[in-house]
This record gives C-alpha cells, sequence and structure tokens, in this order.
C-alpha cells in the first residue's frame, strides 16, 4: 500500500478515434493529489471515454498518461488498479444474488485457493469501522437500496486500497439526501488526504456544492479547467453547452378543466420474485394535468408503469378510464388512447430489428390507410406515415426504412413519442423520458410533453429525475415503498419534504 | 400380499439407487454448467457417448474402472466442444446443444455398432446388505461404488461452490458475465472448464448406464436423462445437494413400474414407466410463471435473459 499522498494524475493530448469518429481531441487534464474534480459535459462530450482510456478500457490513439509525472502505460483495468486507480460505474457491477460480503472479496485482485469466511468477515469488519459509512456484510445485495449499493461500490474500491476514485454520474440513482451524504462522505476524505476523487456528472449543483476543481469538455475536447470557487454555475454551464443556458419555464395553459381521465384505485402489484411492491395505490388525473410520480427507483414505480401499460397484472385494484372499467385490451386502448412512453423505449415498446416505419405503426398497423380493407398492409402508406412523423419529430436519420436499433437514444425516444401521441392520444404514460439523452434531445422532448398537456391529454410522468418532476408537472406525488406517501402542488413544492418522503424519513 | 407389498417398498428403495445414480451424475454436470452460466443441452449425448466408450474401454482392458475414467474423459470433450462453441460471438447455446445431443448419440452409435453383441466386465457392487437374509434386501442394498461417489461429488461439489475462490469465480461468471469481465476474470475459459467438467460427470453417469444398470450397450439405452437433468437442477435450485435428493426422487419414480411389474401388477405399467417424464412436465409447469422469475437462478443463463 502506498502510505503517502495519492498520485497527481495528468493526461497530454489525449485523442481517441473510432473509425471516422473523433471521441477525443487533443485533451489535457489533470486530477491534483487530495483533490475531489468534476468532469463536466453533454452527452457524448467524451467524458466516458477519457474516463475509459484512464482505466485501461481504452487505448488512447495519442497522447499520454502520467502519475506524478511518471510516464505510464495502462493496458487494462488490472493496471490501473495496480496503480491504485478505481472506477465506480453508473451500472452497478455488483452481484445482486450475493451477499455483500461475497462481492467484496471477489473484487479482490487475489483470492486464496480456499476461502476462510470468519477471517475475512473480520477483516472487512474492521476495514468498515475506518469508514465513513457502513453496510451489513451479510445482505444480499439484491435486497439494498440503490443508495447503499452505491456505498458497497465505493467500499469495494476502497478495500482495494485504490487512492484514485473515479465515478461516473454517481448520483442519478440516490435521493438529493443519499447524494449529498455520499458526496460529503467523499469530499472528507479527500480533505483527509486518504483520496483523490473525479466525478463525472451532469449536477452543476453538486459541482459547486462539493467540488474543488472542474474540468469541462465539448464534443470531444478541452473546453476550460479552473477552482470551482472562481467560477459561478451560468459560466460552467455555459462553457458545457456552448452558449447561455436560458432556463425557459415551459409554456402551459391554465387549466380549464377538473374532469377525472385516469382513476386508479387500491392497485397491488408483485414483481418478477412475487414481492408484493405496489401496495395500494389510489391515484386520480385530471384532462390537461401533469402528475410527476417522484421517488428512488426500486419503489414500485416500474411495475406500476408495466400495469398501465399492460405489461403486466395487478393482483388487485380496479382502473377507471372516462368512468369506464379498463384492461389493457388493444380495442380498449384504442378507444380510449391511454399510450405509453416506458423507460428504455428500444426494449420495451420496440422491435429493434424492424424498421423505423414498422415501429412507428405499431398503433395502427392494422386500421387504413395502413392496411387496406383491414388485413394488406401497404408498405407505401408507411412510409408515408413515417416520413411525416419523422419530419413533424425531427427523427435522425430520417429514413424510414433502417431498423430503428441504429437509431441512437435520443431519436429512438423520439420517434416512441411520435407514434405515441400521434393519435390524439387522451392518457400519456411517461417513465423516466429522458433517461440517458443530451441537452437538446431532453428540451425537445419535454416540450412535446408540455404541449401534449396543453392540448387536454392526462399525463402521469414517472421519473427519477426529481428536477425534470417539479419543472414538468403540475401535482407531485411521492411513491415510496409501493405507496403515493406524499402530494403536493409542484409549483412552490419544498425539495426537502420531498427528499424525505422518498427515503421514507418523513415523521 | 403382505410380503408382496413389503418387496415392492424394497425394490423400490433399491431401485432408487440404481436408477438415481445415473440423473445424479448427470444433473451434478448440469447444475455445474448452468452455475457458470451456460446450459448444455447436448448432455443426453454426452451420456450415450460415455455408455459407449465406458463399454468399449472395459471390453478392451478389462478394467469396467479404466472404461469409467475413459467414459468422463471422453464426456470432458464433449462438453469442451460445446462451450468452445458457444463461446463464439452470438451463438446460443440451446441450439448448439441439441446439435451437440445429436451429435454425441450419433456418434455413439456409428462407433459402438460392435460392442452391442459382447459382453464386457461389469462394475462391481458393494453388498451392503450381506447381514440380512431376506434375499430381495440383499439385492435392494447392491450399491455401486459409484453412488457413493456421487455423493462426495455432491458434497464437495456444493462447498467448493461456496467456499473456493474457483467456485466463486464460477458464480460470478454465470450471475453477470460484465461483472466476471470487470473483475479481470476470463469468463468463456470459466464456462469452457465448467462445461467441460460438467461433461466428464455426465460422461461418467454414462458408463455406469452401460456398466452397471441396466448393465448393456444398446442403443435404446438412455432414455432421455441427460435432457431431464435440466428439468431436475431447475427443481434442485441449482443446489449439488438437492440435486442427489432429486435425482433419489427420479429414481423412485422410475423404479416403481418395474417393481410392481416384479410382484406381477402389470396393469398400467406403460404408465408407471412414464412417471419420470410426467414428473418433469410437472416441474417445468409450476416452476415457470409469467408473473415471477425463479430463486436463485443464475442471471446469465440464456434461458432467463
Amino acid at each position: 500500500m502506498n502510505d503517502g499522498a495519492p498520485p497527481d494524475l495528468q493526461t497530454l493530448g489525449i485523442t481517441k478515434r473510432f473509425g471516422p469518429l473523433t471521441a477525443l481531441k487533443d485533451v489535457n487534464f489533470r486530477l491534483r493529489s487530495c483533490r475531489f474534480h468534476a468532469l463536466l459535459g453533454e452527452n457524448g462530450a467524451g467524458k466516458s471515454t477519457l474516463v475509459k482510456c484512464i482505466m485501461g478500457y481504452y487505448h488512447p490513439d495519442e497522447g499520454t498518461i502520467s502519475l506524478d509525472q511518471q510516464q505510464v502505460t495502462i493496458r487494462s483495468p488490472r493496471d490501473a488498479q495496480a496503480f491504485g486507480i478505481g472506477m465506480v460505474y453508473q451500472q452497478f457491477t455488483l452481484i445482486p444474488n450475493m451477499t455483500v460480503l461475497e462481492n467484496l472479496v471477489i473484487s479482490k485482485a487475489k483470492l486464496t485457493p480456499i476461502i476462510n469466511w470468519q477471517k475475512e468477515e473480520h477483516q472487512l469488519t474492521q476495514f468498515m469501522e475506518k469508514m465513513p459509512f457502513k453496510v451489513p456484510l451479510t445482505a444480499r445485495v439484491g435486497s439494498l437500496a440503490a443508495g447503499e449499493k452505491q456505498k458497497v461500490e465505493i467500499l469495494k474500491q476502497l478495500a482495494l486500497q485504490n487512492r484514485i476514485l473515479i465515478l461516473d454520474e454517481p448520483t442519478s440513482v440516490l435521493t438529493p439526501q443519499e447524494a449529498d451524504e455520499m458526496l460529503g462522505h467523499l469530499r472528507a476524505m479527500t480533505l483527509g488526504r486518504q483520496l483523490s476523487v473525479l466525478i463525472i456528472t451532469h449536477k452543476l449543483r453538486e459541482v459547486a456544492a462539493f467540488a474543488d476543481d472542474v474540468t469541462v469538455l465539448r464534443k470531444g475536447r478541452f473546453v476550460g479547467s479552473g477552482k470551482v470557487s472562481e467560477l459561478k454555475i451560468t459560466q460552467m454551464a455555459e462553457m458545457m453547452v456552448g452558449s447561455e443556458v436560458t432556463a425557459k419555464p415551459k409554456q402551459r395553459n391554465e387549466r380549464l378543466s377538473k374532469v377525472p381521465k385516469l382513476v386508479l384505485q387500491n392497485i397491488r402489484v408483485k414483481n418478477d420474485i412475487g414481492v408484493e411492491v405496489v401496495r395500494g395505490v389510489h391515484l386520480t388525473i385530471h384532462e390537461g394535468e401533469i402528475v410527476g410520480v417522484a421517488g428512488v427507483s426500486g419503489n414500485g414505480q416500474h411495475e406500476l408503469v408495466e400495469v398501465l401499460a399492460g405489461q403486466r397484472q395487478a393482483t388487485a385494484g380496479t382502473i377507471h378510464v372516462h368512468d369506464q372499467p379498463y384492461q389493457p385490451t388493444r380495442e380498449k386502448i384504442m378507444r380510449h388512447k391511454i399510450f405509453c412512453l416506458p423507460e428504455e423505449p428500444l426494449q420495451n415498446t420496440c422491435v429493434g430489428r424492424m424498421t423505423v416505419a414498422e415501429n412507428l405503426a405499431f398503433r395502427n398497423f392494422d386500421v387504413e390507410p395502413h392496411a387496406v380493407g383491414g388485413w394488406l398492409m401497404s408498405r407505401p402508406a408507411l412510409c408515408r406515415s413515417a416520413r411525416g412523423l419523422i419530419e413533424r419529430y425531427n427523427i435522425k436519420p430520417p429514413y424510414p426504412e433502417i431498423p430503428i436499433q441504429s437509431l441512437s437514444g435520443g431519436n429512438v425516444q423520439r420517434a416512441v413519442l411520435a407514434r405515441e401521441l400521434s393519435a390524439d392520444v387522451e392518457i400519456l404514460i411517461i417513465a423516466n423520458p429522458c433517461f440517458g439523452l443530451d441537452f437538446l434531445a431532453m428540451e425537445e422532448i419535454r416540450l412535446q410533453i408540455v404541449a401534449a398537456r396543453n392540448r387536454g391529454t392526462a399525463v402521469l410522468l414517472v421519473s427519477e429525475d426529481l428536477d425534470e418532476i417539479l419543472e414538468l408537472s403540475d401535482r407531485t406525488v411521492v411513491m415510496f415503498n409501493g405507496r403515493l406517501v406524499y402530494e403536493t402542488a409542484s409549483p412552490g413544492a419544498d425539495l426537502a419534504v420531498i427528499g424525505r418522503h422518498m427515503t421514507g424519513h418523513a415523521t | 400380499m403382505e410380503a408382496g407389498w413389503w418387496g415392492v417398498l424394497i425394490a423400490v428403495l433399491g431401485g432408487t439407487i440404481r436408477i438415481g445414480t445415473p440423473f445424479l451424475f448427470v444433473s451434478l454436470g448440469e447444475c455445474l454448467t448452468e452455475k457458470s452460466g451456460r446450459i448444455n443441452l447436448g448432455l443426453e449425448g454426452t451420456l450415450v457417448m460415455g455408455a459407449m466408450t465406458g463399454y468399449a474401454v472395459s471390453l478392451h482392458s478389462g478394467s469396467p474402472w479404466l472404461g469409467v475414467l475413459c467414459a468422463g474423459l471422453a464426456g470432458m470433450m464433449l462438453g469442451a466442444l460445446h462451450s468452445w462453441l458457444c463461446s463464439f460471438q452470438r451463438v446460443n447455446d440451446i441450439a448448439v446443444g441439441i446439435a451437440m445431443m445429436l451429435f454425441g448419440t450419433g456418434l455413439a452409435f456409428f462407433l459402438g455398432k460392435p460392442y452391442i453383441q459382447p459382453s464386457a466386465p461389469r462394475l462391481p457392487s458393494i453388498d451392503l446388505g450381506a447381514w440380512s437374509d431376506i434375499p430381495q434386501l440383499k439385492a435392494a442394498l447392491q450399491i455401486n461404488a459409484l453412488f457413493l461417489i456421487g455423493i462426495v461429488v455432491a458434497i464437495v461439489l456444493g462447498w467448493m461452490l461456496k467456499n473456493t475462490a474457483w467456485g466463486l469465480k464460477v458464480r460470478v461468471a454465470g450471475e453477470s458475465a460484465d461483472a466476471a469481465r470487470a473483475l479481470g476474470l476470463p469468463v468463456d475459459r470459466i464456462r469452457i472448464m465448467s462445461t467441460a467438467q460438467g461433461g466428464f460427470l455426465a460422461g461418467i453417469g454414462g458408463s455406469y448406464l452401460s456398466l452397471y444398470y441396466p448393465f448393456n450397450w444398446s442403443e435404446g439405452l438412455s432414455s432421455g436423462q441427460g435432457l431431464m437433468a435440466v428439468a431436475l437442477v431447475i427443481f434442485a435450485r441449482w443446489q449439488p445437494m438437492a440435486c442427489l435428493w432429486v435425482s433419489l426422487l427420479w429414481g423412485g419414480a422410475a423404479a416403481l413400474g418395474p417393481s410392481l411389474q416384479s410382484v406381477g401388477i402389470t396393469g398400467g405399467y406403460y404408465i408407471f414407466n412414464a412417471i419420470p417424464y410426467i414428473m418433469t412436465l410437472a416441474v417445468m409447469i409450476i416452476t415457470c410463471s409469467p408473473r415471477r422469475t425463479l430463486v436463485g437462478v443464475p442471471h446469465e443463463l440464456t434461458v432467463t435473459r
């Protein structure tokens, strides 16, 4: 173990190309010893690529990496580990079916052929006593909340005695409180000269609150770097997107009616392993209203959306649409125009290998003009409709005859939104619509959602991004442990109160 | 009549062990393979190939135990071939498994033609019933050493999966290939090793068929044990010790028909003989539900992904 301070990490003129695409161009970057450094940039700015070059996943085409001014070659994550560099990924790399103890032990560089579980447990318990946070060692990882899993990921890196910790959007799955707690712990460890931290993030608030230094990338190039204390948030945002950010409030009509469109009563749902995860949800959504469901992922939102989309059966409860009992049959879906934009639409509501035109017609391929006489498919008609939607919703590349899986995430999202909005939708169910999208795509999709609301659509918006909910919705409800535990009007909502309900600490 | 029913019970007990042993080896092999994240449907072919190899080697060398070893090695080679094929991108292990099943049985029939007539030396059995003077009990307690070895393998395999670095690596490869790669583990190599070892066990199971019970080599030797092993492993929740109990259960079910026949009850003979298959179907239906996934299933298995 290196007993001194963590080494100074520097990259010089890193360039990385993927075929004709230059993902990184001549990037210089420096992570000073014991600093908390934020790497900012939009999606596709090259942040992940840069970090993967440092970790040895990618090998840069040009440029060098050095530690304490010594040039080093990092060929694989194993090499990075040997230099004391560890990374916490956006997707958890823990194994849900194993315990925390097993997960921590398996990550050790050298395993003894026979594992002495008692000794390992003893050592890790001692190690954890020195850490600012604790996790139960015998718990199965799959049963832990996202914040706890994140802690295990960090503990794993620290147990490996890594001195430079890289975190890829570590707070995207955490509540504000969990995020602040976790970042606070890391911050304390950098101040204690135990650790250097590099976090990739979009969230300027976290940068302002916790980071010492910031580096901004845009389109694969280094844009700027500096001390956070000397920069304003607006300056950083400007560096990120290239021009002044004008946070426009969404144009919205005053709500005219109080007609209930979608009424959920006592909905109960079991998840894949038979555990009841939605435990009595009551909710009414009115015409021209967006109701945002906030909550940490894994509190039943996912299953609730699946029920409304017809992908899962509820074990109890009733759904009423326009005062009539509703089951998601194709006939009733079309009659009531209740449509859905679930998370990960490519997996959930598209057939990746079918063309864009075909995917766009999933709601109406069996009616005129797409189906002549109700049974003979007309390709020209399909393509004509698709071209119209592609143009209206700005789907790129604008070709109806390519497989939809060849589109980027944002464009798949646009395509599905186009399909779901195209038929005068009355009720729209949306889950995490902007997950992994860049700034522009995000704005566009949000504008479309608000526009649908202004036309009178009732919208249920489930999102893990609280900012998104507060920006779009009229009413916010908080889902915790399978129930809706809090409701408030979105304008003027108290973030702290919402956060407390999201974590179940509201007493 | 009283004694007759006792006779049935004793015969079922003996048959449980006799017929359950090949199930035990095949299911342990499949369990290990599936723990590493692959399904090997080819074990049926491996079993038949093992039976043929074991019989042939025993005949030529005069040593049935050498036959067992060679049967294991033949199974190992088939297992390695299966997982090597599966390690290519976009190759589906189910499809390869079916191909390997046909390949294994076909190859065994082709190479085994000369061994249908001659009689090879048989595996010796251990007489645990020497203390008794009831002939039925004596017969039932004639136990093959392979059964005892199978119990040891089940215990050791269960222990190793939990307590050794090797076992942990196999489980990680079976739970999440991504996580395994992030840990720098060679996922394909782990799977090839596990599938080969699983094939070794299945090959031994095959040699039991030809060298002990029913003790012959013919094309109708196996009756789907290799395929049913997949259901057994699901029923055993991927735990080696549970594989032991489940194998005995299946063995008992399969022994029921012959035992009843031995006391003169022949009505419904074919129905009784079909019990293991009916049980297999029942297990598949009971354990498969659209609303829930199985607890304990390795996440990388293609059927569950």
